[in-house]
């Protein structure tokens, strides 16, 4: 009887104990036993463990659990909807703007002056993504730079000239290889219909206005921009074959178009070059700007942020958690253990373009040494655009998407296709704008 | 006694029902009054009466991904009907050792997961490099673009289909098994040919089975989500791509909640499929009248 009694009162101690402590549980005041939640980060590499480690060091006692695999909608509006939203989330900056709308994500402003965090130092384009009515509402994590790239065993000496549109389609027929009708080559791949507003920049327009709020896909130099990108593809075998051969690629093997030369060039996010370097060493490519018709550089640029949810029980511990995660220390010393690992793993590291000014100074100065690709891409990154954060994001991005692909299908003309993609859009916009 | 044993049998039941209450019947409800909503999970919920079926009456991509689902339905249910049950022919003459390993061979392909048959129909029907192409290639005909035409889009997905028609043939095959011998040599002893004697005695004895199949495999086409959404829709190397070829209802009901998060409109596209499929099915069960027998019957 005194046995059972003692493992009541143990049992109602550990309850006591457990029940104070547990995730969501309200903490002491130093935030001992308080644990954060998380949605869509992994601790899949040194570049993030290292990262986590500091960021779970600052908020001790405290502390924060990966969650693991990429940010998933479903789950995300599962949680929120539950009335049990994580303490910290993980997306990609374009989704952010749809969430904000919604009040679904704290704004910043509050975390930044109590952190004392220097927005400046985030590049300006990452910056203005994570941006919604003037608040910002994520940190900004990564910056993926869109470059050219172009296989030199294949492209010659001669290389490419993007700002040519003439030139360019005549250099894109002239590296294509069609051998008894079937595509052996694709000369230069324009990545439509994932990299429109690139080739809309490029032309001298933009999706969308500055404010988010004014879609402008129905403006003629997008259509000038898609009548030419669809004509590049037509004029290398048509979307079917070109796709499907695309398809075949090795893309992130030894095999891969650039080692294999079944590609001349093509527009690419700079993860690309670690992939080649790391897959294929010995296959040259140059790297070089995307530029516009006005010979400027184009450079759209995407990444990822940290968002502290609305309603997430730990707000102060989730602002000190991010503040440290995308800190230019933090990346410093994260770029550092990757050079350590790679180094002794005997295999090469480009770098690592943070979105973080400083960070990106620090790193391609003292802990890699760029070569030829990467001191492109660095200066190419200074020139960087991005969209601005839209509380209809996903509509906008389906919209135009959509219209491309009509197009590539040969069910519509550009204009027409990108007439009705505006009507679609403005429509999503002006619904998920009204009263804000 | 009788009373007793009732209240036994909801005993046993009562997992069944519980879990239909609270897994099938209440979020059916559930999103029912979602369907008169304008609910994105995230904010709250503003009644809209009947503005989200008006809404889908005139949405230009329901009627293109309905078109496209009862055009899959109508091309894979038969495909998949008529393949099947020559498998199960053939499976019924071999010998027995034989039967259970092509059994075996047949089946195994209906536990992969969907996902993994998506990536699959990328890779066998690649137009320049996939296996289907290549095997046409040896009979000297020249493949289409599978995944990327829109014109062969869907009859690629139906062959695809029949990756998975095992558990289809296992049904027939039972049902062959059970079709009366005697009734086959008395045809047989009056003159019938084989093809007479399949259309005279086998199938009336097996139309149970064929009209369950019917039933099953056409619910189930006009659902199809998973290995579509998978090669069209799902990995970053697709995505960008979607064919509206491959614009199937469900796929655009989940783009709709979850990607748009129009959960009240999507819960109205839901019920709109739900009454589709009810209508089908009514059609179907009352054709059948004509030409289903049952044993005893």
């Amino acid at each position: 009887m005194t046995t059972v009694n003692r493992c009541v009162r143990l049992g109602l101690v550990a309850l006591l104990v457990t029940g104070c402590g547990g995730v969501g549980g309200a903490g002491g005041g130093d935030g001992a036993g308080v644990t954060l939640t998380m949605m869509g980060f992994g601790t899949g590499d040194e570049i993030a463990r290292t990262r986590f480690d500091a960021a779970n060091a600052r908020i001790a006692p405290a502390t924060a659990t990966a969650a693991e695999g990429s940010f998933d909608a479903q789950q995300f509006l599962s949680a929120v909807a539950s009335g049990q939203p994580p303490d910290l989330v993980y997306m990609e900056r374009r989704l952010l703007g749809t969430y904000a709308s919604k009040g679904a994500l704290m704004p910043l402003g509050d975390c930044v002056a109590r952190e004392g965090i220097d927005v400046a130092a985030f590049r300006p384009a990452a910056v203005a993504e994570a941006t919604l009515r003037g608040q910002l509402y994520g940190l900004p994590d990564f910056y993926n730079n869109r470059v050219l790239m172009i296989n030199d065993a294949v492209a010659g000496e001669a290389g490419l000239a993007t700002d040519d549109w003439d030139a360019l389609a005549a250099s894109a027929e002239r590296l294509t290889v069609i051998e008894a009708g079937k595509l052996r080559r694709i000369g230069f791949d324009p990545k439509i219909p994932e990299f429109l507003p690139m080739w809309a920049r490029a032309n001298g327009a933009e999706l969308v206005s500055a404010d988010g709020r004014t879609a402008q896909l129905d403006d003629p130099k997008v259509a000038e921009a898609l009548e030419f990108t669809v004509g590049l593809i037509r004029a290398q075998g048509g979307w079917a074959a070109f796709k499907s051969f695309r398809d075949t690629f090795d893309f992130f093997g030894a095999r891969n178009q650039f080692a294999g030369g079944q590609l001349g060039a093509f527009l690419m996010e700079d993860f690309y070059l670690n992939v080649l370097a790391e897959n294929s060493p010995g296959t040259a490519v140059t790297v070089a700007p995307f530029r516009g018709r006005d010979g400027k550089p184009v450079d759209w640029i995407t990444g990822n942020a940290w968002a502290i949810p609305a309603g997430g029980a730990h707000q102060e511990q989730a602002c000190r958690w991010i503040a440290t995660m995308t800190a230019s220390d933090t990346w410093i010393a994260a770029a550092r253990a990757r050079a350590a690992a790679r180094a002794a793993a005997g295999k090469p590291y480009a770098g690592t373009f943070t979105g973080n000014v400083r960070a990106d100074e620090v790193i391609f100065r003292d802990v890699v040494r760029p070569n030829a690709a990467v001191r492109t891409v660095l200066e190419t990154q200074e020139s960087g655009f991005s969209l601005p954060a839209m509380a209809a994001g996903e509509e906008f991005k389906a919209a135009w998407q959509n219209a491309v692909n009509r197009v590539l299908d040969g069910r519509q003309s550009p204009a027409e296709a990108l007439a009705q993609a505006q009507q679609q859009a403005q429509a999503a916009l002006d619904e998920a704008n009204r009263g804000g | 006694m009788a009373r007793r044993d009732t209240w036994a049998a909801y005993g046993f039941l009562s997992p069944w029902i519980i879990g239909f209450l609270v897994f099938l019947a209440g979020p059916m409800v559930a999103s029912l009054v979602l369907s008169f909503t304008d609910y994105d999970a995230l904010t709250g919920t503003e009644f809209v009466g009947a503005d989200n079926y008006r809404t889908l009456l005139g949405d230009p991509r329901v009627r293109t991904s309905l078109g496209n689902t009862l055009l899959y339905t109508a091309l894979h249910v038969p495909v998949t009907m008529v393949v099947s049950l020559a498998l199960a022919l053939l499976l019924h003459r071999a010998g027995r050792r034989s039967a259970g390993f092509f059994r075996t061979v047949f089946y195994l392909p209906t536990v992969t997961p969907k996902v993994a048959v998506g990536v699959l129909f990328l890779l066998l029907f690649n137009g320049q490099s996939g296996l289907v192409n290549r095997t046409l290639g040896l009979v000297g005909l020249d493949g289409p673009d599978w995944t990327v035409d829109p014109s062969w889009i869907k009859p690629g997905l139906v062959l695809m289909g029949a990756w998975s028609l095992g558990s289809t043939v296992i049904i027939y095959l039972a049902a062959l098994q059970d079709v009366p011998r005697d009734l086959h040599e008395a045809a047989q002893m009056d003159g019938a040919s084989a093809w007479r004697r399949f259309r005279a005695v086998t199938v009336p004895a097996i139309s149970g089975a064929l009209f369950f199949t019917l039933i099953i495999n056409t619910i189930s086409s006009l659902q199809t989500f998973d290995e579509v959404y998978t090669a069209f829709y799902g990995s970053a190397n697709q995505q960008t791509y979607g064919s509206d070829a491959a614009l199937f209802y469900v796929v655009y009901l989940f783009q709709q909640a979850f990607q748009f998060l129009h959960i009240g409109y999507a819960s109205a596209l839901a019920w709109l499929l739900f009454l589709i499929i009810m209508v089908v099915t009514l059609v179907q069960v009352r054709l059948s009248r004509r030409f289903v027998h049952y044993g005893g019957g």
